[in-house]
């Protein structure tokens, strides 16, 4: 008999018999009158690589830097594996913190600065240079220890801090835009080095980034914020597919999204007529709502389907005008205008080498999808 | 509609017109090496040669001649007699400095005065260097300001001020008397403690300037990951903050050492009759005994003694700017 | 006691030293008595003697002379100097200017005067120009020292100062005069500002250089201080200093006024 573990002993979240390593519990942070961070709980288990997720002002980084110890929240309480940070400055947390600058100390050389946290805690010189080399050959540096900061590469300074942040084994580790500063390839290459070595090490890491590529790459779970507040905890899959309200909906990846009103609603499924769109929409399972509702429908690019003839099976299918096409490489992207002019994106990988046939510039086509392909939103 | 200017009317040169005989003239000018950006560099460069470099050459030559009595009173170091040119070279002046104990502690004396009162300022102007600028603005151009503030108010001013304070009927006496700390007024006035306290006093805002320059630049986020890698405050300044701040340490301090070695006002006014600083020294030379010679021997010296602290100086100066 | 208390103590402590000699200045102006640290009751008739006082006075013209041409000469030479070393990359007498426009920073006054008194001297007799010494060489000599500190200060504006300004005015066609003239000037208008007031305030604060190099009938203020100032305490000085410490403050708080507003225009 095959012998499947258990999804719930890889993720806490669901099982919910192990209690959250990090307990965020109704924090909130004032500037003033400006309300950096409003009433946001959270928690977090342990072994988790978990990315607060939002634009610029949204807060991450001040709920990041408060679990850190560099600010003290208004009102609420911060608990680390089980104790109260309360008035407890930085040096006295069982965290550390990879800087987004990286924060590295210019007079030092890469040895020293790894050392740095070690040496700070009593360690002795001879014993803590060899847990550095050891962090430096982790992190595949194993010839720069006697370098300076500015003697090295962007992708190099990174990985020194990374190597001085987890030298001291933290029960969690935070890190602020980890990989904004370096170019795209170099980005790949390190998300998965990265989840790596949180695998190896065991340790807990929170991560902020405005990047939806990255958190979904890295993350276990995903908690999206806006304007101080927690939108949608999830798993990727789950912020992704299954979006709760129209921000998370927009705000990770393309969607494609529609106003309109109930104008059937059946256990098994809706008809949405919405304007934008120019027709009726069917959903092929059952909502909660009642008849008349204003709501929004979101459907992927990727889940829409483009043909010459109008498909005879497809239970949602408009007439539209391919205005541009992008050649990414991997995949095409279609800007496509309905008759009632909205525009909407529609994304086709390229499968084959030769596309002699495909659909392309100025002609007029259908789109169609599923009837399940797509989110209602009533958010 | 036909342009109706006469045949013989002058014809008004073009901005086209203009601008080619403009760089006709350039041209000529830059095969002769004088272009604008040469001119440029001239202005400030002549005025500086004539007015600060060929002095220092006139100094030179001044110390080695003799005094005599006479408008200017020295002797020339050079004559012509027929195609002979007799230099007269004399070095005796250097030589008097050297045997006259006067003036070898003078120098020694000096240089003491100056190093301990800038460690004084340092000690007092780093704190406040770096309480200001690890101040929230508006306070901290309000901070500011007000250190520069006593440095727009005359100098002379502020020393004749300590004058005030340090007498034995001054105000500081009058104020110990009052409260019964002690009966007789302390002596403080033409003391070298005077001397100390009036250059810490008017070099001060001189230290703490290039300090706040420097502080004012370091990152936040550096002290943020010391503590958060276990560095409470004080290891934090210990390993961070003071080996980040030696450039604008040394800046202030050589901005503070260099000139007070030469110091002539404060020794005078505070200062007693033994107080000789060097800078004192080469104004009675100069004044009092009206030989030329001998003050430009001093000057000589002295700039042999300022040569290293002035490019520690420089040194400093260019490492802040690097960064 | 947290290290943040200490510090804030210390500083304050620090801007009493700094200040009590000013206050005390100003307080004894008023002074009924000729005893200048003894109070004898509230008076300002050592104002009206400083007013009546022929000395003061007129150098106190001669000083405002020489100070406000020297700053506005120590203001031209000094920016261009600024200007040619940071943006000019590399010339021949590069590192000569560098050495010549900094060293005038740190060098005792006592040398400073004296080698310029030695260069007149010297000028007199070779080409017989300056005739005499007197206001002329005091403009010089302050127009010297004060050019290095006014290349500080633009120096330092000037390195801050976002290139692509400049080079956003050449590419639409305008030649590096203009350029000059039409972008950089007006930009870093405040730092010569700055300048001129700093250089302003030395030249009318110099006591040593002007002594060295002045002429009979040329006394500065600085000078007439001095040998007042020599024989014991005198309460018209005190009564002037109050006036230069006031129209300082002033000075500073139109100065602070004017940044303030043109930072919420400009905000």
């Amino acid at each position: 008999m095959n012998q499947t573990v258990s999804v719930a002993s890889t993720k806490p979240w669901i099982a919910g018999d192990a209690p959250p390593f990090v307990r965020i519990h109704k924090v909130s942070k004032k500037f003033g009158d400006f309300t950096a961070v409003d009433d946001v709980s959270l928690d977090i288990y342990k072994g988790e690589l978990f990315c607060l997720l939002g634009g610029s002002g949204c807060g991450k980084s001040t709920l990041l830097r408060m679990l850190a110890g560099f600010e003290t929240p208004t009102d609420g309480r911060i608990e680390i594996d089980g104790q109260d940070m309360a008035g407890i400055p930085p040096y006295g947390r069982p965290t550390n913190m990879m800087f987004q600058s990286y924060a590295l100390f210019p007079h030092m050389t890469v040895e020293n600065n790894v050392a740095y946290g070690l040496r700070r805690d009593g360690m002795g010189r001879a014993e803590a240079m060899e847990r550095v080399s050891e962090m430096l050959r982790m992190v595949q540096l194993g010839g720069f220890a006697g370098r300076k900061p500015h003697q090295l590469s962007g992708g190099q300074r990174q990985r020194v801090a990374l190597a001085r942040s987890l030298i001291k084994r933290p029960k969690l580790l935070l890190l602020d835009e980890p990989l904004g500063a370096l170019d795209k390839k170099l980005r790949e290459e390190t998300q998965f080095e990265l989840i790596k070595i949180q695998e190896s090490l065991g340790v807990t890491f929170i991560v902020v980034t405005h990047d939806q590529e990255e958190a979904m790459t890295l993350s276990t779970r995903i908690g999206v914020m806006n304007a101080g507040e927690i939108v949608q905890v999830g798993e990727p899959n789950e912020i992704y597919e299954h979006p709760s309200n129209r921000f998370v909906a927009d705000f990770i990846g393309s969607v494609n999204m529609f106003e309109g009103r109930v104008t059937e609603d059946e256990p098994e499924y809706i008809k949405i007529d919405s304007a934008e769109a120019g027709g009726e929409i069917y959903v092929g399972h059952g909502v909660t709502c009642t008849l008349n509702q204003k709501l929004w429908y979101a459907v992927r690019p990727e889940k829409l389907r483009l043909s010459r003839e109008r498909p005879a099976a497809a239970s949602n299918a408009f007439p539209v005008y391919v205005e541009d096409v992008a050649y990414m490489g991997n995949s095409s992207i279609f800007q496509l205008k309905l008759p009632t002019g909205r525009y909407i994106r529609a994304a086709k990988p390229n499968l084959s080498r030769y596309d002699e046939d495909g659909i392309t510039w100025h002609e007029d086509v259908w789109v169609s999808w599923d009837d399940t392909a797509g989110v209602v939103l009533t958010l | 509609m036909t342009d109706v200017t006469p045949a013989d009317a002058p014809v008004p040169m073009r901005d086209a017109d203009r601008s080619t005989a403009w760089r006709g003239t350039a041209a000529v000018l830059r095969r002769v090496g004088l272009d604008g950006r040469s001119l440029v560099i001239a202005i400030p460069f002549v005025w500086l040669f004539v007015f600060f470099l060929i002095p220092f050459l006139v100094v030179a030559k001044l110390s080695l001649s003799e005094p005599a009595i006479a408008i200017p009173p020295y002797l020339p170091i050079w004559e012509w007699d027929g195609l002979r040119l007799i230099l007269n070279l004399n070095f005796e002046n250097f030589a008097y400095l050297w045997s006259d104990a006067l003036y070898v502690n003078a120098y020694v004396f000096s240089i003491r005065v100056a190093f301990v009162s800038a460690l004084f300022a340092l000690l007092i102007g780093y704190p406040m260097a770096y309480f200001i600028a690890r101040s929230p603005e508006p306070r901290r151009t309000l901070l500011l300001t007000l250190v520069i503030l006593p440095f727009w108010t005359s100098f002379l001013l502020r020393v004749y001020a300590w004058q005030g304070f340090l007498r034995s009927n001054g105000v500081i006496n009058n104020f110990l008397i009052w409260t019964g700390i002690i009966d007789t007024p302390l002596v403080m006035l033409q003391t070298n403690f005077a001397v100390y306290l009036g250059i810490v006093y008017t070099y001060l805002p001189f230290m703490i300037l290039p300090l706040y320059a420097n502080l004012v630049k370091l990152e936040e986020s550096l002290l943020e990951a010391s503590s958060d890698l276990g560095g409470r405050p004080l290891a934090t300044f210990f390993h961070v903050t003071l080996p980040l701040s030696t450039p604008g340490i040394i800046a202030g301090f050589m901005l503070v050492f260099i000139p007070a070695i030469g110091e002539f006002v404060i020794p005078e006014l505070l200062g007693g009759p033994d107080t000789l600083m060097i800078g004192r020294v080469l104004w009675h030379e100069f004044f009092s005994n009206r030989d030329w010679p001998v003050a430009s021997a001093v000057a000589i010296a002295m700039l042999v003694v300022l040569v290293v602290p002035i490019m520690i100086l420089r040194a400093a100066q260019a490492k802040a700017e690097a960064d | 006691m947290r290290a943040g208390t200490v510090l804030l103590i210390f500083t304050i402590l620090g801007f009493v030293f700094l200040y009590a000699p000013i206050l005390s200045l100003i307080v004894f102006s008023f002074n009924e008595s000729q005893l200048v640290t003894v109070w004898g009751g509230f008076s300002t008739k050592w104002y009206s003697a400083l007013l009546e006082d022929p000395q003061i006075l007129g150098s106190a013209w001669i000083s405002l002379q020489v100070a406000t041409i020297s700053a506005t000469f120590a203001v031209m030479f000094g920016t261009l100097a600024a200007y040619v070393l940071m943006r000019f990359r590399r010339f021949r007498t590069r590192a000569v200017l560098s050495v010549m426009i900094t060293a005038p920073l740190v060098m005792p006054e006592v040398i400073t005067g004296l080698s310029l008194l030695l260069l007149f001297v010297s000028m007199e007799q070779l080409i017989g120009w300056p005739a005499g010494r007197g206001m002329t060489t005091i403009i010089i000599a302050h127009i010297t020292f004060s050019m290095a500190f006014v290349a500080v200060v633009v120096q330092s504006r000037l390195s801050s100062l976002d290139m692509s300004l400049e080079e956003a005015a050449m590419d639409l066609g305008a030649r590096p005069v203009r350029v000059f003239f039409d972008v950089t000037i007006p930009v870093i208008a405040p730092a010569l500002v700055a300048g001129w007031l700093l250089a302003f305030t030395l030249s009318l604060d110099d006591l040593v250089v002007a002594s060295f190099v002045t002429g009979p009938g040329a006394s500065t203020l600085p000078m007439v201080i001095f040998s007042k100032v020599r024989l014991g305490l005198s309460p018209e000085v005190n009564a002037l200093a109050t006036i230069i410490i006031a129209i300082v403050a002033f000075g500073v708080g139109v100065a602070t006024w004017q940044m303030r507003r043109a930072a919420r225009n400009a905000g």
